[in-house]
């Protein structure tokens, strides 16, 4: 347990640098709490409810988690940042807190531009055809309708999931888990993005799949000023980000040349 | 300390003071309320497509699909007539089921929508948490979807009109801007509920209770002129219940001798009019102020 923010510095001061940073995503001091509730604790009949609204200041069953607690860090411009942490770390919470769809509790995020999140967990509706999903999940990410006219057939294409029939005019409760996630994949990464946030959107799909996605993401991460990966494949990270980030339950442990933090994580996950 | 060790090396400044040098903007800002509005037209084909999608998705494990859109009205109405027109044999209105679906059909606009939008954020989340759009999409797109419902009921209406004898004639174009004057009411209604239902999840359980009563004080079910036995100013206050003022308005537009509580058609259309202006301007801007809060959940 080293306090790693000194020799992370350093670190920072010897890598290679453009003529001027340009700072793209400044988290200062972030914190983040998520305020759960527990479900009923006095039954949940409508009185029960009404007595609870009415009494609003005990809320007694609402639990607070603390997920993000006070992280700190500067991304510049043509930076691919991993992330990386054990599950429940706040790694997803950070990043959607950069996006800017989580607020945060204290600190604050300033990002240029409107950063993206790719991430497998867009909700769609399940009970619609594949091919209505895919409009709708286009036009929620501000597309034109005529874009999205001309986009659709190629996100299907992309997708794949027309391999084994015609799925893509079938209800979204029907796919199985894996296509789901490749259909959702698809239609995020149909947008250019100007700093690009990726969620475990690599871990889906099956070895075709993946190797399309990762492809993709290269091509978007050339179009984009700043790209970050949460992963728990230390091998994607690798391959793709220079720098790297640590986050433990919350804190950021170690933020550096993705080498050293993936050697003192894989010695920290050994170790435990 | 964090603040400290990340100070820039170089130039020594905050985080903060780093963002301003470099014109960086706080995450998820709140636009100002006509850069919000500006937005939110340019997502009106996302509310269009959410909401033709929540239609269709909501009868698709429905053997007989869409045509419940048209069945639904007419089960309610055959049943509150079953009980109303024949049990308690109701006979002081003259053409009492088409007075009862008339305020039925209108009263059922406003209490899905305002049921569908308490829960538009809170069964939403996923989505918030994941895209950008501007969140007024959710609860107006709940709106159109209980507005199209109320398309097909007014097809069943228009058929029980005329099935019941009522004959046609020009008012019934008064008809249209009375709905589209109860939408932008609706409209309003569900963007309030629905930002309180974002924080309160118990509201979901609370709101029948207030629209059962809330129906009751709207001469739906019975003759308006009940109201008139009320103390003076009870009956005042039920005069300017919006709900009675957008049913009054269907049946003085599509029935010839329904008995109407406010004699006065110009005071059913300002008290109308102004109902749809205070709900509609006062949701909106009550909503777009706690925009940021949303995906908090």
């Amino acid at each position: 347990m080293v306090d790693q923010y000194e020799a992370s510095n350093d670190v920072t001061v010897t890598l290679p640098r453009l003529t001027e940073r340009i700072p793209t995503v400044v988290v200062d001091d972030a914190h983040v709490i998520y305020r759960v509730h527990k479900g009923a604790g006095g039954g949940s009949t409508p009185v029960a409810a009404l007595r609870r609204l009415v009494k609003r200041s005990s809320a007694p069953n609402i639990q607070e988690v603390h997920a993000v607690k006070g992280v700190s860090f500067t991304a510049y411009r043509g930076e691919a940042i991993g992330l990386i942490g054990s599950n429940g770390s706040g790694k997803s919470t950070l990043l959607r807190t950069i996006a800017g769809l989580l607020p945060v509790n204290r600190g604050a995020v300033y990002t240029q531009g409107q950063p993206s999140l790719l991430g497998v967990n867009a909700a769609l509706l399940n009970d619609l055809s594949g091919e209505r999903n895919v409009t709708l999940g286009c036009l929620a990410m501000g597309m034109h309708p005529d874009v999205v006219a001309r986009l659709a057939p190629e996100i299907i294409e992309f997708s794949g999931i027309n391999q084994r029939g015609d799925f893509a005019s079938l209800p979204m409760r029907t796919y199985s888990s894996g296509m789901a996630a490749r259909l959702r994949f698809s239609i995020a990464a149909a947008k250019k993005h100007d700093v690009l946030l990726i969620d475990e959107a690599l871990a889906t799909g099956d070895k075709g799949f993946r190797k399309r996605s990762e492809q993709r993401v290269r091509e978007l991460r050339e179009g984009a000023g700043t790209v970050f990966l949460v992963s728990h494949q230390l091998s994607s990270i690798r391959d793709t980000c220079e720098r790297t980030i640590w986050l433990e339950s919350g804190v950021l442990r170690m933020d550096g040349p993705t080498d050293e933090v993936i050697r003192a994580y894989e010695a920290f996950s050994n170790g435990k | 300390m964090a603040d400290t060790a990340l100070v820039d090396p170089e130039t020594g400044l905050t985080q903060a003071q780093l963002a301003a040098r470099h014109g960086l903007r706080v995450a998820g800002e709140r636009p100002s309320l006509a850069e919000y509005s500006r937005r939110l037209w340019s997502y009106r084909h996302f509310i269009a497509a959410y909401a033709n999608a929540k239609l269709v998705a909501s009868y698709s494990n429905a053997k007989l699909g869409q045509i419940w859109q048209v069945l639904t009205p007419l089960t309610n109405a055959l049943v509150y007539y079953l009980i109303f027109g024949v049990v308690l044999a109701q006979n002081q209105i003259p053409n009492f089921i088409a007075y009862l679906t008339t305020g039925l059909f209108i009263f059922n606009f406003t209490q899905s929508a305002v049921l569908a939008g308490t829960q538009s954020i809170s069964s939403n989340l996923g989505l918030i948490r994941a895209l950008h759009f501007p969140r007024a999409s959710l609860p107006l797109a709940a709106t159109v979807t209980q507005f199209q419902q109320l398309l097909a009921s007014m097809v069943v209406l228009i058929g029980i009109v005329l099935a019941t004898g009522e004959p046609i004639t020009l008012k019934w174009l008064m008809v249209v801007p009375a709905l589209l004057l109860q939408a932008v009411f609706n409209a309003g209604i569900v963007m309030l509920v629905a930002r309180m239902g974002s924080k309160a999840s118990d509201l979901k359980q609370v709101m029948p209770f207030i629209l059962r009563t809330w129906m009751y004080g709207s001469g739906v079910l019975y003759s308006v002129s009940l109201f008139e036995r009320l103390p003076g100013w009870a009956t005042t206050v039920v005069q300017f219940n919006p709900m009675l003022v957008y049913i009054e308005l269907a049946r003085y537009s599509l029935l010839e001798r329904a008995p109407l509580l406010n004699e006065s058609l110009a005071q059913l259309w300002l008290v109308g009019a102004a109902w749809a202006v205070l709900a509609g301007v006062g949701g909106f801007i009550y909503f777009w102020r706690g925009e940021q809060e949303y995906g908090r959940g």
